[in-house]
């Protein structure tokens, strides 16, 4: 029986079965003998010294084993790590357990290990914090201002660091413009909210000397490394496990104060214990995404001609750096001149310390803040010339004979064709009879209005001379006596589908069916070596290693089946599985029966070792380039604020497609996260460094109803990096929605003179901007 | 806390009996006394939906209601839906539709969902979002959720 060629099709998810019927192993469902429980207490101040903590009554509670504090850590587990590099960072110490002085709410003070949960947040209750508070700062502007109360005394500023890139005269561009467009910008934080929390398991065996740790995480392999240098304890005795992880969206990137606690806790108390967090924990305690503040300057000539843009940033850091925060702006500022050709860019970010939670990767990371930026650049800039945006973007669109395209942020795109998503769009959501609508429905005093993201994203991440640990990814495929293929990959999925998509690629390129080829990810012990998942690379660098190792298993069957069939390779073709001899149909072998002349190793080419298996790394050579063209058409009710989005049309090219379906999911998902940014969702502090917004009750995530009708579809431009041309689709559809709804919302209550107007857009400051009260 | 309360429930069709602390959540008592760890717990708090099971035949959210609180009722779990004949035509059409990517909101959305049918067997899509509102997915951007739900009416209404 043929097999049918998969890559390209929709092929139902093989991680399903197990998943529907609740049959998975998340963290928090692992069964284990002898499990300890661990509980978190958690500073109520945003700033504050402890002067004592009193944990007799709480050590004296039945059922708890040990109570520990900062105090009693000490040295013994080093700082959480930050891996981006630059050299104006100021890194403060970041202990597991607070260190004297506490500087977030949420940040941990001291943990209770008891036989059971809930013991152990009894004893919680009777842990006794003298706290003395301090001046605390939350805004970030505030922070950055001299007088401001110091997140870390032993520095005279709460500045982080600063960063810049780009290239062009700036002043000469000003000098030779009509025009100059600013606009200042304010990209909240916003809470990552996986459905499951973070969670870990840590267990030592003395005897072995091992330490075991199963963790939420999105980053097995370099977790590793990080709690080996944490813990002083050598990574080839420590084993990380990522079982069924419940989403990730980049906070899942990193590495915790939990995970160097808990591993030092089962190593003290030679045994296994377990921390799941709670929502609130996870709200207060996990990365926020976003936290940027930011003024942009365009400098244009009357055509539309865009000479020079400029960006000044902020980004509020947080009291620590966790493992990414302060390479989130070089990420904005790569990505500033989106899909069009400007010859002058500069950027600058200046990170400032401030009372909260850190910063970090969010779906996106740093690239959603560049989009929103540009995409309402270009509006702004129509609005001021009297041009329609999409005359505009085209006019400034690179052009496909442009590719590879020298941005002058200094990155090489690497393949685009811009124009064509847009006109595809465009015929989608019917544009020139909806701008004579939008005429009609004014002069009923109705409020309709459109908007456009035009963007381009970086993915694929990447080469590793860019990245802070290696931008690399492994994949390994092995063929055994039975003829059934196991692939072990790095990249450690959480709902992104490699089980089916990899087992695509490995299927169609070796002949065997999908049900015989096993994709195992996420643990140490098996999988060699890897990176993780994030920064949309799943399938363009771990995908594509998986590749390469395929193309070598089948070199190397192809060697032996010629041994076996006494003929050259020259002479074998091979298809659905079976190399035979070209014009000899009947002289032939199927690739399991050659998996089994590898292992029984008697008629193998001389010299050659036995086994099938192969392992690739693959570096790639660049980023690739994501791109695509969104249009939202929204109604405001402008008695109410509400907005109703009538249409949203989405146009995207990820490159070469392995899974339509997963692809879809992947665009929809993450449309629903930047719609959440644009109308929904804001982590709000008050001004003394106190969590508002502390649950789901408070924080707004997107539910069915929010969602409207989506239309898609697809433009399909390869990727010249890989060899699959696949580029990456993770976070294409947060990164490129959220400007054309905000777009489309300015647009819609342009009548009232309304320009801009800050994320969430909620009803509240809509309805007061119909009303003329600000503006 | 030593001291207990006896709960007679029948979870999935099984009698039980049990002595619980008065302040245990019922969906620990699922997860942790019973074993059954396909219902999950997302935000504590009745928000995300993630640890709905059905109590007398309506779907409540487990993490906020107690164990001693079901005394007498039948309870089930997302364990109890596919039978040795299959998946239930919920869970098929998860599958079939992407309905899920990271999965770990699926087994309260798949409860949930079956609620829903229970009450309007041809829902609109209108009102399949509402019915949905009290669960949260982080993943889908709810489209394929609501496919799935579209696809599991024909198939229960073609099955009955």
């Amino acid at each position: 029986m043929p097999v049918s060629k998969l890559v390209g099709t929709k092929v139902k998810r093989r991680e399903d079965p197990r998943l529907v019927q609740g049959l998975s192993h998340y963290v928090d469902d692992l069964r284990m003998a002898d499990v300890m429980h661990a509980a978190i207490l958690r500073s109520p101040h945003a700033h504050a010294r402890i002067s004592g903590i009193n944990t007799d009554a709480a050590q004296a509670l039945p059922g708890v084993v040990t109570v520990v504090t900062g105090a009693d850590i000490g040295d013994s587990v080093g700082s959480v790590p930050c891996a981006a590099a630059n050299p104006t960072l100021r890194t403060p110490p970041h202990p597991v357990l607070a260190q004297g002085e506490v500087r977030y709410v949420g940040e941990p003070v001291a943990v209770a290990v008891a036989g059971d949960s809930y013991t152990a947040r009894d004893a919680l209750d009777l842990i006794e914090v003298d706290y003395e508070p301090l001046p605390a700062v939350s805004d970030l502007e505030k922070a950055l201002e001299p007088g401001s109360p110091l997140v870390h005394s032993q520095w005279d500023s709460n500045q982080a660091f600063t960063f810049e890139c780009g290239t062009g005269d700036m002043d000469k561009a000003r000098a030779e413009a009509d025009v100059i467009v600013k606009q200042k910008f304010i990209h909240q934080r916003l809470a990552p909210i996986p459905v499951e929390t973070r969670g870990v398991v840590a267990r030592y065996f003395p005897g072995e000397d091992e330490l075991t740790v199963w963790s939420s995480t999105q980053i097995p392999h370099l977790l590793r490394a990080m709690l080996a240098l944490m813990l002083n304890f050598p990574e080839h005795r420590i084993r990380i496990i990522a079982p069924e992880v419940g989403g990730g969206f980049g906070c899942k990137l990193n590495v915790y104060r939990e995970e160097g606690l808990l591993a030092h806790l089962a190593m003290k108390l030679k045994g296994t214990v377990k921390w799941i967090e709670g929502r609130r924990e996870n709200i207060q305690a996990t990365i926020h995404g976003r936290g940027q503040v930011g003024t942009v300057e365009a400098a244009v000539k009357k055509d539309g001609t865009i000479l020079g843009v400029t960006y000044d940033s902020l980004l509020d850091t947080g009291a620590y750096h966790q493992l990414l925060t302060p390479g989130m702006p070089p990420l904005t500022g790569l990505m500033i001149s989106g899909s069009y050709k400007i010859p002058t860019l500069k950027f600058t970010s200046t990170g400032g310390f401030t009372n909260k939670v850190a910063t970090d990767a969010y779906r996106g990371a740093g690239r959603p803040e560049a989009t929103l930026v540009i995409e309402r650049t270009m509006d702004l800039i129509a609005r001021e010339l009297d041009m329609d945006p999409v005359e505009l973007r085209r006019k400034n669109f690179a052009q496909p004979a442009d590719f590879p395209l020298q941005v002058a942020t200094g990155l090489a795109y690497d393949s685009g064709n811009y124009q064509a998503a847009l006109d595809r769009a465009l015929e989608m959501v019917g544009y020139q009879d909806l701008r004579a609508e939008q005429q009609r429905l004014r002069a009923e005093g109705r409020y309709m209005g459109i908007g456009f993201s035009t963007y381009v994203e970086i993915c694929a991440m990447g080469p590793s001379a860019a990245l802070p640990a290696g931008g690399w990814e492994s994949g390994t495929v092995r063929m055994d006596f039975t003829g059934k293929a196991t692939v072990l990959t790095g990249v450690s999925p959480h709902g992104q589908g490699e089980e089916t998509t990899f087992a695509q690629i490995v299927s169609d390129d070796l002949g065997v069916p999908i049900e015989d080829v096993a994709v195992l990810h996420g643990d140490t012990a098996v999988v060699p070596n890897g990176i993780g998942t994030f920064g949309s690379r799943g399938i363009s660098v771990g995908g594509t290693a998986v590749y390469m190792a395929t193309q070598k298993v089948r070199e190397k069957a192809e060697a032996i089946a010629a041994n076996v069939l006494e003929c050259s390779t020259d002479d074998l073709e091979f298809e659905d599985g079976k190399f035979t001899v070209k014009g000899v149909p009947d002289k032939g072998i199927t690739i399991q029966e050659v998996a089994l002349q590898a292992h029984v190793a008697t008629k193998l080419p001389a010299g050659m070792e036995p086994g099938l298996q192969a392992t690739s790394v693959f570096e790639p050579s660049n980023f690739t380039f994501p791109f695509g063209t969104h249009i939202c058409v929204v109604e405001v009710d402008t008695q109410s604020g509400e907005i109703e989005i009538k249409k949203y049309v989405a146009v995207d090219d990820c490159g070469k497609v392995i899974n339509p379906m997963i692809v879809d999911g992947q665009v929809q998902g993450g449309i629903a996260q930047g719609l959440g940014q644009a109308l929904l969702e804001e982590v709000v502090y008050d001004e003394d460094g106190q969590l508002v917004t502390g649950s789901l009750m408070d924080y707004a995530v997107a539910r069915a109803e929010d969602l409207p009708q989506l239309e898609f579809d697809r433009t399909e431009t390869p990727s010249p990096v890989n060899p699959m041309g696949v580029k990456g689709v993770g976070e294409a559809g947060t990164i490129g929605s959220t400007p054309s709804i905000v777009n489309a919302v300015v647009d819609a209550l342009a009548p009232f003179g309304v320009t801009h107007i800050d994320m969430p857009l909620k009803p509240e400051k809509l309805w007061r901007l119909c009303q003329g009260g600000t503006k | 806390m030593s001291n207990t309360t006896k709960i007679e429930v029948t979870v999935n069709g099984v009698s039980r009996t049990a002595e619980v602390e008065p302040r245990l959540l019922l969906v620990h008592y699922l997860r942790d006394v019973l074993g059954l760890t396909g219902t999950h717990i997302g935000c504590e708090t009745s928000l995300c939906g993630a640890c709905t099971v059905m109590v007398d035949g309506a779907a409540a959210k487990s993490c906020t209601l107690l164990a001693v609180q079901v005394d007498g009722c039948e309870v089930e779990t997302i364990e109890s839906l596919a039978t040795e004949d299959g998946l239930h035509p919920i869970q098929e059409a998860f599958w079939d539709c992407h309905g899920l990517q990271c999965g770990f909101c699926t087994p309260g959305m798949i409860m949930a969902t079956r609620q829903l049918l229970q009450e309007k067997p041809s829902p609109s899509e209108e009102e399949i979002r509402r019915g949905l509102e009290g669960n949260i997915c982080r993943c889908t951007g709810y489209k394929h959720i609501v496919d799935a739900v579209q696809q599991a009416a024909e198939q229960m209404k073609a099955g009955t």
